[in-house]
């Protein structure tokens, strides 16, 4: 009953998607109000019913409902609540509807906050959102619907698949998920655009909070995902370039591009059809990615669903999507030309850079992860291009963005004065220097590419320190000055400080835990040692232990370090008694300087086992930096200028109530704000 | 309108096409595309190192039933599976079928100490250190098996061999082969 009335629910999302998608469209060609009025009801009744439908899957889930397909498949009566709730998206059926309610919700929050916005781009883009949508509740309703009976209840489901029963995985597709959908907002802002025929700094900077929540989102979603590969896997490693890694980290790249260049558009009313085709782009490499989760398309660890009628099904939708959108792109974009100019070396400049050099890294990812499958296609040849070539690839093309990253944000519009800035930068310049000798003088000159790595990364975090240091006149004014300067910088600021901050710490963490961690693969007997940098780890003991639903061996590893540090490390390898899968939980100690990482694998002989051991320096430097980029982005976020619906608020903005509320927003760029103000003029 | 706007859309087409070639040929159906193929040509050599262990000639020109497993010592899985194979071997002869063992990406020495400590179920066992032979084969990961008649493999089964599945679905399987062809 529960079931049947989340399949009626979701059948009555689709009609209104379609009343969405159809009514407010022509209501905007025609400028008939109340047709482009019909667009709000409808996103909020979509997104209603489709949370229903989406409750009544969660609750089969809970109740252990196996009449119903996908819970009989997935589900199992004796799994905790958490899993058996995560185990809603941990399937194919499931995880599209949960894509498809993210796609609702935001079409609801682009409803209600964008009542602000003129009218017919308001229609326009709720049309364009449940355009998208409709395509997802039919690839549903006809491939894969998650509310199919099955005629023979069986007493028990199948389970999921142990590694999926971890907190950090039952988390991190719908992050993941926020993320992918959330540029779903930037992309229908854009075909609205383009329908329109005009993109103003308004339109940027209704576009911009959205795409940078959902690079929030998607940010997270990827750091989880690889905190989980590197604890729950066992790999020793956190990012392997596999296609769905790649495919989330696509979206990422062209966000944070777009991100970058709706400021251009926004500040300085240029680079507006860049700016609406990498909207555009965004949006469809997270179609792409979905379709090559959805199709198995691509071999994968990860594998999932695998079904060439649904993967034929995406495909048609993603051409219909994409060559659309790229289609109109090509023949409305004239319409968005012009703009402010600038010189060779200007912010404009700096960020123009860095779009093009982040386009070619997502350039290159796509390369690489669709490789395997042009060469096949195209010559029968069954081959990919491995991890070694992401690695080459992006450790060369990086080494000119970070350069340039350090150096964009002193910048100013229009035109800057390199001298200055160099001069200003010279003992940042040379400690940089420095760090790369002194690196080369550590590794006895054995590994440039590490030392020229940090050099750069240390450069970053200088430069930007320095950039906030001149903010806030440290050092010219007295020091409590510059601290109350500090408080009163504007969010956007803090967000871009901290963004670029966390990113040189990330840099820093991966540059030593890639160069510089050891391994040491050994049988142990019990009772043995090894030695691993400053790390004695000794095999005490090996004992049989029963989980819930698995049965482990744990090993009892004695570890003393140099340093007087001493403690007891427990890897285990479990098995899981239903689907005989074999996960190993490494037993990994995390400190500032580096993480001790102890692998038990398989019996050798009486009373030996097969130890992995790793040590990473400074691994845990690579989340605080993420976590660090990701703070910037709320920071960012939550900006007067960002604050969602808020340009009609400018009043109180300029007015002389400086409570303590708007006091950080009155400092914002004065001459920005003139220009705003002008703009808004001529959106209302 | 220039030119220029339209590359967006070329290059989209270009990788739509090869989408749709590679959703029609591709990895996907690994499990099922070598079914009612050959079996992949290899030679591959013996645990203890003294000449070859298994290769496609011996399971070409073997008359019976052939059954290769896929397996490693550092594969659990396989360790659950292990009993059943024996069982299985045992009763090989009255079933006319072979069982053939590929020790997967696993040293010899490991191997060996994996079948002395719980029995050897295997006639041959060829090893395929590197897995090339595991990648001809199809092989999706450890334990695997294939049953091949004449040198035409005919089933693939992915994950262990437990339970019930030897009397529920590898026998009649064999059956079902074995009659092809009489009358």
């Amino acid at each position: 009953m529960i079931a049947e009335l989340g399949h009626f629910s979701l059948v009555l999302a689709l009609g209104l998607a379609i009343i969405q998608a159809i009514l407010p469209m022509i209501g905007a060609a025609r400028q008939d109000d109340r047709m482009m009025m019909l667009g709000r009801p409808a996103a909020y009744g979509q997104f209603l019913f489709c949370l229903l439908a989406f409750l009544a899957l969660t609750y089969s889930y809970i109740i252990s409902d196996f009449s119903v397909t996908v819970v009989a498949e997935n589900s199992n009566s004796l799994k905790p609540l958490l899993y058996k709730i995560s185990g809603v998206w941990g399937n194919h059926e499931g995880s599209i509807l949960l894509w498809v309610l993210l796609l609702a919700l935001y079409s609801a929050l682009v409803a209600f906050f964008g009542r602000k916005l003129p009218k017919s781009l308001h229609a326009r883009v709720l049309s364009v959102q449940a355009l998208v949508g409709v395509g997802f509740y039919l690839f549903m309703l006809l491939t894969s619907n998650p509310f199919n009976r099955l005629i023979n209840i069986p007493i028990e489901g199948n389970g999921m698949n142990p590694l999926l029963q971890d907190p950090g995985l039952a988390f991190h597709p719908p992050f993941l998920y926020l993320g992918y959908v959330g540029l779903s907002v930037a992309f229908s802002f854009a075909i609205a655009a383009l329908i329109e025929g005009r993109v103003d700094p308004a339109w940027a900077r209704w576009v911009r909070p959205w795409t940078l929540l959902a690079w929030v989102f998607l940010s997270i979603g990827i750091v989880v995902g690889s905190i989980w590969a590197y604890y729950e896997l066992g790999w020793g490693g956190w990012w392997g370039w596999d296609p769905v890694e790649n495919a989330s980290f696509m979206p990422w790249l062209v966000a944070t591009a777009l991100v970058h260049s709706a400021i251009v558009v926004e500040k300085r009313n240029t680079l507006k059809s860049w700016t609406v085709l990498l909207a555009i782009i965004a949006f469809s490499f997270s179609l792409l990615g979905t379709f090559i989760v959805r199709s198995g398309i691509l071999t994968s660890v990860h594998a999932f669903a695998v079904d060439p009628r649904r993967g034929m099904f995406i495909l048609l939708f993603l051409g219909l999507v994409i060559g659309g959108s790229f289609l109109l792109f090509a023949i409305r974009s004239d319409k968005l030309r012009t703009g402010g100019l600038f010189a060779p070396i200007s912010r404009e400049s700096g960020l123009v850079i860095n779009n093009l050099f982040l386009s070619v890294a997502a350039a290159v990812v796509l390369y690489g992860t669709m490789h395997p499958l042009l060469s096949d296609a195209l010559f029968g040849i069954k081959s990919s291009v491995g991890a070694p070539f992401f690695n080459l690839v992006f450790s060369w093309l990086m080494i000119p963005l970070v350069m340039i990253m350090g150096l964009g944000v002193h910048l100013r519009w229009k035109r800057a004065d390199i001298k200055g800035i160099l001069q200003r930068l010279r003992v940042i310049i040379g400690l940089s220097f420095l760090a790369i000798l002194m690196t080369l003088y550590a590794t006895r000159g054995g590994d440039i590419m590490s030392s020229v790595w940090l050099g750069i990364s240390v450069w970053l975090l200088l430069s930007m320190l320095q950039e906030l240091g001149h903010r806030i006149k440290l050092f010219q004014v007295p020091f409590r000055n510059s601290m109350s300067r500090l408080r009163r910088q504007p969010r956007s600021v803090w967000g871009m400080s901290l963004g670029h901050i966390g990113f040189a710490i990330a840099l820093i963490g991966i540059v030593f835990s890639a160069s510089w961690n050891l391994e040491v693969q050994k049988v142990l007997k019990i009772g043995q040692s090894l030695n691993i940098g400053a790390y004695t780890v000794t095999l005490k003991n090996v004992i049989p232990v029963a989980g819930p639903n698995y049965s482990a061996i744990r090993g009892i590893v004695d570890v003393t370090s140099k340093n007087g540090e001493h403690y007891t490390a427990y890897p285990e390898s479990r098995t899981y008694i239903t689907s005989a899968t074999t996960t190993t939980e490494g037993d990994i100690k995390t400190s500032l300087s580096g993480d001790l990482f102890i692998v038990i694998g398989q019996n050798e002989g009486q009373d030996m086992w097969g130890m992995r051991i790793y040590y990473k320096p400074m691994q845990i430097w690579l989340w605080i930096g993420a976590l660090i980029m990701v703070l910037g982005g709320f920071m960012s976020l939550t900006d007067r200028r960002y604050r969602v619906g808020s340009p009609e608020n400018r009043k109180t903005r300029n007015g002389k109530a400086g409570s303590g509320k708007t006091g950080n927003a009155k400092t914002a760029n004065k001459a920005s704000q003139r220009s705003k103000t002008r703009k808004e003029a001529h959106v209302h | 309108m220039s030119i220029r706007r339209f590359l967006p859309l070329l290059v989209f087409i270009g990788l739509f096409i090869a989408l749709m070639v590679g959703l029609s040929l591709n990895p996907r159906e690994i499990p099922s595309a070598r079914i009612n193929k050959s079996v992949p040509e290899f030679s591959l050599p013996s645990l203890k190192g003294d000449g070859v262990g298994l290769s496609s000639e011996i399971i070409k020109n073997s008359k019976k039933i052939v059954l290769v497993n896929f397996f490693a010592s550092w594969c659990g899985a396989c360790r659950i599976e292990h009993p059943f194979l024996m069982k299985l071997s045992k009763m090989s002869k009255a079933n006319g079928i072979v069982l053939y063992g590929i020790s997967y990406k696993d040293k010899p020495a490991n191997s060996l100490t994996f079948l002395n400590k719980f029995g050897n179920p295997y006639v041959r066992v060829g090893v395929d250190l590197k897995g090339r032979t595991a990648i001809n084969f199809g092989v999706t990961g450890t334990p695997e098996t294939y049953i091949i008649k004449n040198g035409i493999i005919r089933y693939q089964h992915i994950g262990p061999i437990y339970g019930t599945q030897i009397k529920d679905m590898i026998l009649p399987m064999i059956k079902k082969l074995q009659q092809e062809g009489k009358p």
